[in-house]
């Protein structure tokens, strides 16, 4: 053994150091913090002098040399041997637009409305000691999202018998999902609901390629098939109601079809708003629109992605990877680019999407994937007694997932939802690249307006831009933290 | 988790907004009611927004002169896209718009392949260069070793490569994908000279912060007629924009214009009377009224009040009609008559 | 039905077949929509001539070229800005996080407001920052900047003198070739003796002779078969030399440096995560704190940075993507034009997205072999 001695093991004791200085008052914690060592005064010496010299030019080009207010680039433009800072007074012009982008300005309440709600309904679900969470998660989930798309694009759809179908058995499907995992349930009623709604989307799939007769019904335009598909989405619907055991479980099963009900009279109804077609929207407004969007309908398909990877069926588990690591290898500009061109290649001739949506489809595949890693992440921390426990109760797999997993698996992946949301929100400004102008596009566009081309026009609006681009995220990376220590507290290990 | 739920339902309630359509596109825009037009994201004169966001130029005449024979002398009724040059081709392709007026010139190419035609050529253009006015360039010739700015994916970007080629000079591109960059960076001094078609760039220099600092140089180095779009497989759509196009030339050619369509209706010219539809059955065969060309003068003008309007001399733009005068009056604008 | 075994494979199969009925759906609908609107389709194109000039051009390629040939001109262009911003956003990146955990207050202080910043803006917007914010403070090429040894900076990027090479100076290339396997030799001579006799046996001189006295002399017996391409002011531009344009600079720097904020987080995590008993056990054994970082901080360090380190540098890859925004032609940029020259969206797009996931997969199982490397080995 004794040969085996390391090199770096000294062999004689070290010369004892002398006392520790006095460890109290403002000048010790200096030299302790800032002058501990020749190399860390040095140190602190080069810092200090690039710091100062930052600063003064940051503050020189923000506000002395700045230049506040003016109609148009004469006030910017920097006159023979002066120098001319920040042009703020392009971005005060221009702040309509980096907020409501072309929304007409006799409109732009209808987007401090939407906004306006969205602090209303946000603001108190995120503070975790305010009551309701589950009626206001109600609210900002389900009943916003519909209240301000009729708000923002003025409402007054004329929906086909094709999407009544196509609505109602989704919301024949969440029926099911929410009969079926009860604990107490008719096994056999499920599975007519189950076949009843498949049923409906191969009928429904089959009004889409085969053309039939077309009729008004309660004033909606419906095709035979497509009328066909719609009952037998109610037929399931019954089937599920039947199949549950309690009352209680009862009016359960229905809220799903009742809101969809309520969702397809009020996108229908007219409320007398002017229709704001979306390529008018941007600024601001349109960088929430898509983030917001995007990471909300992401969810659900990156739970059941993240499921589906931890499953134990081999062609679900291998869909699943190919399908997260595929939209993760890509970049998002490929995405967009995808939406905007392929989309319309992949969809039957004579339907088109708007550019907007297509663009919201390619945002949330792409961010479903992320958050199934994140999700994952979550299940992962979760115990296995947590998982044997449940089957030891004789719960079955949606069951478990839905009384026992999914409830602790995404309280832990808060934060990582939040992250994802703030990449999402970053991501965001790539959506020029296919036409629509963000909030970073509404700022370039305005450097191209001849009444504002000035040396500084530019810097001024990137500065501007990134500013507020950085209160969201940091604000939000802040709020993530904050639940991330919450959460250590009571739930880790 | 079900509120979760739900809320990819109420996300997918956005796509209500998708629209069914078929082969027959004069009968999809009587229904929807508005004529779906793709125009330029932002060319001054040729397609762009006003202060209040309405839309003006060249180009956006054609949609609104269609639309005026389409809708019975409404030209309002049109629904604006604006699309970039990588976007344009396929938002026509998948029936996103039902006319492309944004400034395209026509190849072979992109007549044949794309799925694409064209119905004529409402401007001829040819590429130019611009330069700062302090590099004393006189002529294109000495741009050897410049450094070009060029916006990506036009012919422009090709035409620039050849005409540099075939003159045994050197370059360097700089290739951006949207115009305002493209003018951004030359305006910073990225690059020494900017090219595109010559219309585009009197308007770019309108963009610029001391227009009277740049020159365009007289060189025009290609064939670049522009003109509007629609899909293949539609005769009988291609044919209305065809003769829009014909009739608004056919109009000027004729004398006919907005503040005397009323009294030339009773004209006893017979060219004049055939246009105006007071003989003869021509707006009937192409499934418009037969009166749709008085519409068309009502609602736009004649070509000639078109041009003059968006981009002519009393324009901040000043372009002279040059080729596009004409053919009576030297240039190459000629439309087959109406009989 | 009541099997779950049964149960399980019956959903799959439905599953495989609905997947695979979607999948038919979409590809027929898109033949469909292909023939109809006469668009063109298959790669035949890639053998069509581009026609038009890129502004970076790392291997041959010229307008006589073809599609396929400029895509590839893409992807080495795209390889190039990422591994060098993957270079630099490591280096600032460690430096960073490591600042983050030092004990002086400055330090800590400017590597934090620097994480926070970079790390809440989107790359996008810093890399027009660069470009264009920077660009206009920059001189035009005849007032430009100039650095010794012939170097200028102006809008129109970095020029420097570029070294050509004659043929015979393959000599060199080969005797640093052979300086590198030799000092590979000695390192692992030197670790077998120190695990002989514990004494490390100090190489340094040797194996600097080798990698640089070896080629020099080499290269000095061969005659200096060197000439310097100095810039020259021509009527526009400086030509000639080593010219590193706008659109990279402008592009490197801004995936480097918004990359390394996230970076520095991780280092910053992956050292704290080494727990303080380590610490005390290496300086109990009397190692410095140079030492304790380099033999048992770091390594165990490494372990916790390799995984996210690795996203990182696919989320720089992918980044450079945005070079599309200022015009530095990488393979969408690229590949934006040939669509639009060619009209055929689906086949671009399908050699973007295989392009990227080839690049990610391959820079994913470089970073696991290092992980696997890397990783504790346990008794």
């Amino acid at each position: 053994m004794s040969e085996h001695v390391s090199a770096y093991v000294s062999q004689r004791e070290l010369p004892r150091l002398p006392a520790p200085r006095s460890e109290a008052g403002l000048i010790a914690t200096l030299r302790k913090n800032l002058f501990a060592t020749p190399y860390d005064s040095v140190v602190t010496i080069v810092l200090g002098i690039f710091v100062v010299w930052l600063a003064w030019n940051l503050i020189e080009w923000g506000i002395l040399t700045a230049v506040f207010t003016g109609a148009n680039r004469e006030a910017c433009v920097p006159a023979e041997g002066q120098v001319i800072g920040a042009c703020w007074a392009f971005v005060n012009a221009k702040m309509g637009q980096f907020i409501y982008g072309l929304y007409p300005v006799a409109e732009r309440w209808r987007i401090d409305l939407v906004h306006l709600l969205l602090v209303v309904f946000a603001v108190p679900l995120a503070i975790p000691s305010v009551p309701w969470k589950r009626l206001n998660a109600l609210l900002l989930f389900a009943v916003y999202p519909i209240v301000a798309l009729v708000l923002m694009t003025g409402g007054d759809f004329g929906i086909g018998g094709g999407w009544i179908s196509f609505l109602f058995a989704i919301a024949a499907f969440v029926a099911i999902a929410v009969a079926g995992t009860s604990l107490q349930v008719s096994e056999r009623y499920v599975r007519i609901a189950t076949w009843l709604a498949t049923a409906a989307i191969i009928v429904l799939f089959a009004s889409n390629i085969v053309r039939s007769e077309s009729f008004r019904v309660l004033g909606f335009e419906f095709t035979a098939l497509s009328l066909v598909s719609t009952l037998l989405a109610f037929g399931s619907v019954a089937a599920s109601v039947a199949a549950s055991v309690t009352n209680n479980q009862r009016l359960k099963v229905l809220v799903a079809p009742v809101v969809m009900l309520a969702v397809i009279l009020f996108l229908s109804a007219d409320f007398g708003l002017r229709e704001v077609p979306t390529h008018l929207w941007g600024g601001l407004s349109l960088t929430l629109v898509v983030a917001i969007t995007g990471i909300a309908a992401s969810l659900p398909l990156g739970i059941l992605l993240a499921l589906g990877r931890r499953s134990h069926l081999p062609a679900i588990k291998l869909l699943s990877i190919i399908f997260i690591e595929f939209w993760r290898g890509v970049p998002l500009i490929t995405v967009l680019f995808m939406s905007a061109f392929m989309i319309p290649l992949l969809l039957p001739d004579g339907v088109t999407f708007n550019n907007l949506l297509r663009a919201l489809i390619g945002v949330a595949l792409f961010s479903a994937a992320y958050l199934a890693e994140v999700i994952r992440g979550g299940l992962q921390a979760i115990q296995k007694g947590q998982f044997e426990g449940a089957q030891a109760l004789g719960l079955s797999y949606w069951q478990m997932m839905r009384f026992i997993i999914m409830p602790q698996a995404l309280k832990l992946v808060i934060p990582g939802i939040v992250n994802s949301f703030i990449s999402m929100f970053k991501d965001t400004s790539l959506v020029y690249i296919i036409g629509l102008a963000d909030l970073l596009g509404t700022v370039r566009r305005g450097f191209a307006d001849p009444a504002w081309i000035t040396p500084s026009t530019a810097a001024t609006g990137l500065v501007f831009a990134g500013f507020v681009y950085w209160v969201f995220c940091f604000g939000m990376s802040r709020y993530s933290q904050f639940i991330e220590r919450r959460l250590e507290t009571g739930h880790r290990r | 988790m079900k509120n979760l739920v739900k809320t990819l339902l109420g996300a997918s309630i956005i796509a209500l907004s998708a629209m069914p359509a078929s082969a027959a596109t004069l009968d999809d825009v009587k229904k929807a009611g508005t004529l779906r037009c793709g125009v330029n994201t932002g060319l001054p004169g040729f397609g762009y927004q006003g202060d209040d966001g309405e839309w003006l130029g060249f180009d956006v005449d054609y949609c609104r002169a269609v639309a005026a024979a389409v809708f019975d002398g409404d030209g309002t009724k049109v629904q604006f896209t604006p699309l970039s040059a990588v976007q344009r081709f396929p938002a026509l392709q998948n029936n996103e718009v039902d006319l492309l007026a944004r400034n395209t010139t026509w190849t072979m190419n992109r007549d044949t392949a794309l799925g694409l035609n064209f119905v004529g050529v409402n401007y001829y253009d040819g590429q130019g260069f611009m330069v700062r006015k302090d590099l004393d360039v006189t002529s294109a010739l000495q741009l050897s070793g410049a450094t070009v700015c060029v916006q990506s994916g036009t012919t422009t970007e090709l035409n620039l490569t050849d005409y540099f080629r075939s003159n045994n000079m050197e370059f360097q591109p700089v290739v951006i994908e949207s115009q305002n960059d493209v003018n951004t960076a030359y305006e910073q001094g990225r690059c020494d000279v900017l090219t595109t078609d010559a219309s585009g760039l009197y308007a770019s220099r309108l963009e610029l912060a001391n227009p009277d600092e740049h020159v365009v140089l007289p060189e025009i180095i290609s064939k670049e007629p522009l003109g509007p779009l629609v899909r293949q497989g539609d005769e009988q759509w291609f044919d209305i924009v065809k003769w829009v196009h014909f009739g608004l030339l056919n109009a000027e050619e004729l004398g006919v214009n907005q503040d005397n369509v009323d009294e030339m209706v009773n004209s006893e010219n017979p060219d004049v009377r055939r246009l105006l539809g007071q003989d003869g059955n021509f707006g009937a065969d192409v499934g418009l009224t037969n009166d749709w060309m008085v519409k068309v003068i009502k609602a736009v003008g004649n070509y000639g009040e078109i041009f003059d309007r968006n981009i002519g001399p009393d324009t901040p733009l000043k372009i002279q009609r040059g080729l596009n005068a004409l053919w009576t009056k030297g240039g190459l604008q000629y439309a087959p008559p109406v009989r | 039905m009541r099997d779950p075994k049964t149960r399980g494979l019956i959903i799959q199969i439905v599953l495989i077949i609905a997947i695979t009925a979607f999948a038919a759906w979409l590809i027929s609908n898109t033949m469909q929509n292909l023939t109809r609107s006469k668009i063109a389709s298959g790669f035949g194109f890639l053998n069509y001539r581009a026609g038009f000039d890129i502004g970076q051009v790392p291997i041959d390629y010229t307008a006589n070229s073809s599609y396929g040939r400029a895509l590839v001109v893409g992807i080495v262009n795209t390889i190039l800005v990422s591994g060098a911003g993957i270079a630099l956003a490591t280096i600032v990146g460690f430096i960073v996080g490591i600042a983050r955990l030092s004990h002086n207050y400055l330090l800590r202080g400017l590597a934090t407001i620097y994480v926070e910043t970079f790390r809440n803006i989107p790359p996008l917007l810093v890399i027009l920052f660069w470009y264009f914010g920077v660009l206009t403070v920059l001189p035009l090429p005849k007032d430009a900047i100039e650095f010794p040894l012939s170097t200028y900076l102006s809008n129109r990027g970095l020029q420097m003198p570029a070294a050509r090479f004659d043929a015979i100076a393959i000599w060199s290339v080969l005797a640093l070739i052979a300086g590198i396997v030799g000092a590979w030799l000695l390192s692992r001579r030197a670790r077998a003796m120190q695990l002989q006799t514990g004494q490390r046996p100090s190489i340094l001189w040797p194996v600097l002779g080798l990698l640089i006295g070896l080629p020099l002399v080499v290269f000095a017996v061969t005659g200096f078969p060197m000439t310097f391409e100095i810039p020259k002011a021509t009527r526009f531009n400086l030509s000639g030399g080593w010219h590193v344009r706008p659109e990279f600079l402008a592009l490197f720097l801004a995936l480097s440096f918004y990359t390394a904020a996230f970076i520095a987080e991780i280092v910053r995590a992956g050292i704290i995560a080494v727990s303080k008993g380590q610490t005390e056990a290496a300086s109990a054994l009397g190692l410095s704190r140079r030492l304790t970082l380099r033999l048992v901080v770091v390594p165990q360090a490494f372990r916790v940075i390799i995984p996210p380190l690795t996203s990182q540098y696919l989320n720089l890859t992918k980044n450079s993507s945005l070079g599309l925004a200022v015009g530095y032609p990488e393979l969408v940029a690229i590949g934006s034009t040939v669509l639009n020259q060619t009209g055929q969206s689906v086949e671009v797009v399908a050699i973007w997205m295989l392009s990227y996931l080839g690049l990610s997969l391959s820079v994913a199982a470089f970073m696991n072999w290092f992980n696997a490397r890397a990783a504790l080995v346990e008794r």
